[in-house]
């Protein structure tokens, strides 16, 4: 007779970490495709070299641990973080970003603090705030979607870009950013942040290219391929639903109070919704088993704390995105927040403490 | 003989196993935000361990007569005198650096290495005693900053003493190395939280040596006793 000794959620069929993470992998991949239509090759290049960069960054550092190199290697985690943080790439960043990025995932962020499941920060997420504000013009030099670049752009002019800096033709990456009109196109987040510092209204900024006709060109079909891989993961039962659920819910109520007092300076709560990496944080990134709360109640907690802060530093922060900073810091509070929502055990009462 | 002996301990407590930076962690201020550069570390390091020497003798000279309910206040009372003479001397000789160091050089006076080693070991000790291990402290300090410095500005800059011109004069501008050519800067390594990773590589690795130190050691022991206990068993 083996008992088997283990921390919440009290799981009994005993899912490998391999099985749940290729889950996960195989649910981003609607988002990735929707990347790969609407934004070109970019992502998948930076996806690839940042797997590469992480398989080799945890081998090496895993053979100094002396540890089981082959089941640590492919359980997946460490593919995981590097596909987030691939995704999460501006797609004409230079390779060595996402070698950099990678790298300090797996080795910094993840094995210095004792490997998976020890690691206090999300490590794609750390990886990418170190590379927004160690090298804050590569990446926030966003390529615009394809249909409104004025040059063309395939997959090999792609991987020119991004491992020389310069297309076959001898374009640089802002020239590509540059519209017909002769001005650089942003992020829908980013015009519309630029957009209010200049002073004109958010219905003014809705004309804007990027937004194109809903909240932003390309940007809403990848969050809504993303809500549809995060959906498929909480059928699965992959991931709770209460994080996703009380995170969307309050950045909901967050930018509807705001829009309703003035509808002017504050976009409009879908606006919040289907740009930058919101569906990407509420489903993949937030939901990580280990830098997130345990608890059913500590979940909606740190929910309800990230899409506060989201929308806070989104509003009022210097960076147009937010999820990144807000995972962060909620990773920072997740350790108090289980302090004080622990359940109560069966059978105590609620007031002893 | 003696005395030697003490010299030697205290020179192995400040620079190595009780050092300011990496053991004590105190003066962590100072140490994070302006070690960017070499220069800024070096003249920063240089300050801190002049007025630590003079804070540690006067504190020591004066220790028969401070009453120990007020003994605090009257220690930093010297080392905000010592503090200002510094400050005076870099506005003067070297004002440029005084500019780069800013706020940080006034708060030489809150550093909590100095006002430690004053109530920890200086009013308790003969002058000479004192001032040597102000000594040590300072340079274990200063050793830190300097290292701390030299790995973030070649990360960040590329480059090892830049600006040396501001700390030793003219003729230092050819200290300049460039160590490599960057298109962008490593803005991490530049900014406070970079040196804090640093800092804790560095514990990380004085960690390490310790216990390749420690494992070295102790097999001696461990022979001897074994060879006791063979001899009492034998008859």
């Amino acid at each position: 007779m083996a008992f088997w000794i283990a921390s919440s959620p009290h799981s009994h069929i005993q899912q490998k970490t391999s099985a749940l993470m290729r889950l996960v992998i195989y649910a981003t991949i609607p988002g990735i495709f929707a990347q790969w239509y609407f934004f070109g090759w970019g992502n998948l290049i930076h996806i690839s070299l940042a797997v590469i960069t992480a398989l080799v960054a945890e081998f090496i550092v895993l053979s100094l641990r002396e540890k089981k190199i082959t089941q640590q290697l492919f359980d997946g985690s460490a593919v995981l973080t590097a596909v987030l943080i691939g995704i999460s790439l501006p797609a004409l960043a230079p390779w060595w970003i996402s070698v950099i990025g990678a790298v300090f995932a797996i080795v910094v962020v993840k094995q210095l603090y004792g490997g998976l499941g020890h690691n206090p920060f999300n490590p794609a997420m750390a990886a990418y705030v170190m590379l927004l504000i160690s090298f804050p013009v590569q990446m926030t030099s966003w390529q615009p979607p394809l249909e409104l670049m004025s040059i063309g752009l395939d997959g090999v002019n792609t991987l020119f870009v991004i491992f020389t800096d310069f297309t076959s033709d001898g374009y640089s990456v802002e020239q590509l950013r540059s519209h017909i009109d002769g001005f650089t196109m942003a992020t829908p987040l980013d015009t519309v942040k630029t957009n209010l510092t200049i002073g004109l209204t958010i219905t003014e900024s809705m004309n804007a290219p990027v937004i194109g006709e809903h909240f932003g060109l390309g940007w809403e079909w990848i969050n809504a391929a993303f809500l549809v891989g995060g959906i498929f993961l909480i059928y699965k039962k992959a991931i709770d639903w209460t994080t996703p659920a009380s995170f969307l819910l309050s950045l909901f109520i967050c930018s509807l109070i705001a829009f309703i007092i003035s509808p002017d300076s504050n976009a409009s709560t879908m606006f919040h919704w289907f740009n930058g990496a919101c569906m990407l944080g509420a489903f993949f990134i937030l939901t990580d088993p280990v830098t997130g709360a345990t608890s059913t109640k500590g979940r909606v907690v740190y929910g309800i704390l990230a899409g506060f802060l989201v929308f806070i530093i989104r509003k009022e922060g210097g960076y147009p995105d937010a999820v990144a900073f807000s995972v962060l810091l909620c990773n920072m509070a997740a350790p108090l927040i289980d302090q004080y929502t622990r359940p109560r055990t069966y059978g105590h009462q609620g007031s002893e403490r | 003989m003696k005395l030697n002996e003490e010299y030697k301990e205290l020179a192995w407590q400040g620079l190595w196993k009780n050092n300011p930076g990496l053991v004590q962690l105190l003066g962590l201020c100072p140490l994070l935000a302006v070690t960017s550069t070499v220069t800024n570390a070096l003249g920063l390091g240089i300050a801190t361990l002049f007025v630590l020497i003079c804070s540690n003798a006067t504190v020591s000279l004066v220790r028969q007569w401070v009453p120990k309910e007020v003994r605090i206040p009257i220690f930093v009372l010297i080392i905000a005198s010592f503090v200002t003479c510094v400050q005076l001397l870099m506005n003067a000789y070297t004002f440029s650096l005084y500019q780069n160091l800013g706020i940080f050089l006034p708060l030489i006076v809150t550093n909590c290495a100095i006002i430690g080693r004053a109530e920890a070991y200086a009013s308790r000790n003969p002058v000479k005693q004192a001032s040597f291990d102000g000594l040590m402290m300072g340079l274990g300090f200063l050793a830190v900053l300097f290292v701390l410095g030299a790995v973030r500005e070649v990360l960040g800059q590329g480059t090892l003493f830049d600006g040396a011109n501001l700390l030793l004069g003219d003729w230092a501008s050819i200290l300049r190395i460039e160590v490599y050519q960057l298109d962008t800067q490593f803005l991490l390594a530049i900014l406070p939280p970079g040196a804090f990773i640093a800092m804790g590589f560095f514990i990380a690795l004085k960690n390490v040596i310790d216990d390749k130190i420690a494992q070295a050691i102790p097999k001696k022991q461990e022979k001897t006793i074994e060879r006791v206990r063979v001899n009492f068993d034998a008859p």
